[in-house]
């Protein structure tokens, strides 16, 4: 397919910037695709950075591709605030990748296809789509402004040749159609090929348009606008099982939407306290059950998680189900209650369980058990004794993602110094990898990472005290079915692949 | 690792009696020998803990938006430390511990009422930005409690435009709310009274007493409703 020219520039800069494949060094790992993971076994497929406007443009005139693509690099003054990925996330076949940035852009990626001129491009991504999703508002009414960061993405799964996804910023959620332009009608009785339109007293015989080939014109159009139903911050939405409704969540309030109704949403949960005197907890994530459409759950800052079924009441304000772990009296301090704030909340494929991100843990959940969970994975504990100047840098507050891999064996989730960590739910191995411009030459192994806690420091080894702490990997995603993982760390979207694939 | 440009002078004589008065209460908050507890002194670390708290508390309160759930976290963290600090302040002033000093009681309790009066106001203006079909209540501020609620307040700045939401709205709080929204919609051709000339045209005649009355209660009317629910509840007004 032939691409727009920026994106075609942005393609060929890819493939040339990273040179050519290298074949994997080292002895193959024994993997299966069933873990996944282990020491050894993670490759960089390709690093794809998030080009800003102004590099589009200049992109499109004449100039040596190979000397913007260096200084591109090299100069850190081209990425901008507004070019940070605030969120990654897999279509449902895995053949599309979204992400989405401070800006208010959604930039689409593609996997390339198969063939059998380019066997090693396979597993690449490069840009299908890019546009402009959400705008800067000013609401003049409370004097505010509505930032345009793209919070949330969610993709529909797909019904016919276009794809649809939900975008959201703060406060109002996008339906967008993406589709392929491959046609052009031609022949107009009434305009000519400019498009001028022709004085009608000149035209002489009458004929029917063709649809004629044309070069493909990816185009997104926004078919469906969800605004003025939130007070507060919205930081979830999720797709329902059933295709004609999904959920958005805000701080203290979940409603549930028609996708083809705009004007109206169902409010499902309401935590807002009478006296807002009384505020101690709010709504911190949501999802719905990848299989029931009437069941969905809710998690909070106070590492508490509620199941609700929609049948039980049209306000779900009575939960289900409770999940809360009792605290551990040996590692109560000031900041429980902020380290126990769960950032996010997934469903396992299967739906059995559920999985929580805390700020030092993982935790999966069985839907069966309500008093503690089944598995809890340490992802950075060195930091327990420093969180009082993670208290007072802020980063206590920070929200890391997680995610499951295809087969609900393997979990992961994001950290510091741009690393992210790896927890196969089988074999009880556990890795922490490196998503970093210094390491990654393409298809090269990723080489395990490992923090040193104290005393000697062994020569791999990164002491606690050296960690970059705004180097923070708070957005990943798995696809689907495959061992191909996109880790966002800044304007960098990194792919990796198990080299086994 | 603590910021040491926190402390105040204060504390240094604070440190001190509280060390003793700590010791006895929730000792496990500040044992040192905790992974949890910085590796600052014990007695140091709960009193500066607080005091970051509070300017966390203040630098979230004054955004324009504030991230709730950081405002939250926040609040019952200071909650917690507030409470290990000093159990006993919620209490009216009873011979407490003798070793607790005045100065910390009056900075405690202190604190305490400025914290609650700047949660009550943060969550006040954020209930009022919500709609105005709240039920009215009045609109605390920062400011001694003996102030007289009827007027907005000049320093709230933007959200003086919501009204004192006390249910007494005023003429002039209606004039304030649409100061600053442009009107130019109602000053068209389609408000103005034929009287005034601007549009001769078939009005001219019976229709034009009755004009200039029933345009002026159309608006009215049209800005009340704009105003929102409170303002139905009102009488109609005549004029201005």
């Amino acid at each position: 397919m032939v691409l727009q020219p920026s994106e075609r520039h942005y393609r060929d800069w890819n493939h040339r910037r990273l040179g050519p494949w290298c074949s994997p060094t080292g002895s193959p790992a024994p993997l299966s695709c069933e873990t996944g993971c282990g020491e050894g076994s993670w490759i960089l497929v390709c690093r794809l950075l998030v080009p800003t406007q102004v590099n589009l443009l200049s992109m499109e005139e004449d100039i040596d591709t190979r000397k913007i693509n260096n200084s591109f690099l090299r100069d850190h003054s081209y990425a901008t605030e507004a070019d940070i990925i605030s969120t990654v996330e897999f279509n449902h076949t895995g053949e599309l990748l979204a992400t989405g940035d401070k800006g208010g852009r959604v930039v689409i990626f593609q996997r390339e296809q198969e063939s059998k001129n380019q066997v090693h491009r396979r597993g690449e991504y490069n840009v299908y789509s890019t546009f402009q999703s959400h705008e800067p508002e000013f609401d003049y009414l409370k004097s505010l402004e509505i930032e345009e960061k793209i919070n949330k993405i969610r993709w529909l799964p797909q019904q016919n040749a276009a794809y649809f996804l939900l975008s959201t910023n703060d406060k109002t959620v996008k339906l967008w159609k993406v589709s392929e332009r491959d046609k052009r009608p031609e022949g107009y009785n009434l305009k000519d090929e400019e498009g001028r339109l022709r004085d009608p007293a000149t035209i002489t015989t009458l004929r029917v348009p063709v649809l004629r080939p044309m070069d493909l014109m990816v185009e997104a159009t926004p078919r469906r606008v969800f605004a003025n139903a939130h007070t507060y911050h919205i930081n979830s939405i999720s797709v329902n099982s059933d295709y004609e409704t999904y959920m958005s969540a805000d701080d203290l309030r979940i409603n549930l939407w028609n996708f083809e109704i705009t004007n109206q949403s169902f409010n499902i949960v309401d935590i807002k306290p009478a006296n807002m005197e009384e505020l101690t907890e709010v709504i911190t994530a949501a999802e719905f059950h990848p299989h029931h459409c009437n069941t969905f759950v809710y998690s909070s800052s106070k590492g508490t998680i509620r199941l609700c079924d929609m049948r039980a009441s049209a306000l779900c304000d009575r939960h289900t189900k409770f999940f809360e772990e009792p605290e551990d009296p040996s590692n109560r301090s000031f900041f429980s209650e902020i380290i126990s704030s769960i950032s996010d909340v997934k469903f396992s494929h299967s739906g059995r369980y559920i999985m929580t991100r805390d700020y030092l843990t993982v935790k999966v959940w069985d839907l069966n058990m309500e008093n503690r969970p089944i598995e809890t994975y340490q992802v950075h504990d060195y930091l327990r004794s420093k969180l009082c100047s993670l208290y007072e840098n802020d980063c206590i507050f920070d929200k890391f993602e997680c995610v499951w891999n295809g087969s609900d064996s393997v979990i992961m989730t994001g950290s510091y110094n741009n690393f992210f960590r790896m927890f196969d739910r089988n074999t009880k191995r556990d890795v922490t990898l490196e998503a970093s411009r210094e390491n990654s030459k393409p298809r090269a192994i990723l080489k395990p990472r490992k923090v040193c806690v104290g005393g000697k420091r062994r020569k791999d080894e990164i002491s606690v005290d050296s960690l970059d702490f705004s180097k923070k990997i708070l957005h990943t995603a798995w696809h689907p079915s495959e061992n191909i993982i996109a880790v966002a760390a800044t304007n960098n979207l990194y792919i990796f692949q198990d080299k086994v694939n | 690792m603590l910021s040491k440009g926190l402390k105040r002078k204060r504390e240094e004589e604070e440190e001190e009696e509280e060390e003793k008065e700590a010791l006895e209460v929730d000792a496990w908050w500040l044992d040192p020998g905790h992974p949890a507890v910085t590796q600052a002194p014990p007695n140091v670390a709960s009193s500066s803990l607080f005091d970051l708290s509070v300017l966390k508390l203040h630098h979230s309160l004054r955004q324009s938006e504030p991230d709730l759930r950081h405002l939250v976290l926040v609040v019952n963290t200071l909650r917690r430390i507030q409470a290990s600090m000093a159990p006993t302040v919620t209490l009216p002033p009873v011979p407490s511990p003798p070793l607790v000093p005045s100065v910390a009681d009056n900075l405690l309790a202190s604190s305490d009422t400025i914290l609650s009066a700047s949660m009550a106001s943060l969550l006040e203006d954020l209930s009022q930005i919500e709609g105005l079909s709240q039920a009215p209540q009045p609109l605390a501020d920062e400011s001694p409690p003996g102030r007289p609620i009827g007027g907005a307040p000049p320093s709230l700045g933007a959200l003086d435009l919501l009204g004192p939401a006390t249910g007494c709205l005023l003429d002039d709080g209606l004039e304030g709310l649409f100061e600053d929204i442009d009107t130019s919609m109602y000053d068209s051709e389609l408000w103005v009274p034929a009287s005034e000339g601007l549009k001769p045209g078939p009005e001219d005649g019976p229709g034009k007493e009755g004009a200039p009355e029933l345009d002026e209660a159309e608006l009215d009317y049209l800005m009340d409703v704009l105003v929102g629910t409170q303002a139905l509840e009102r009488p109609p007004e005549q004029g201005r």
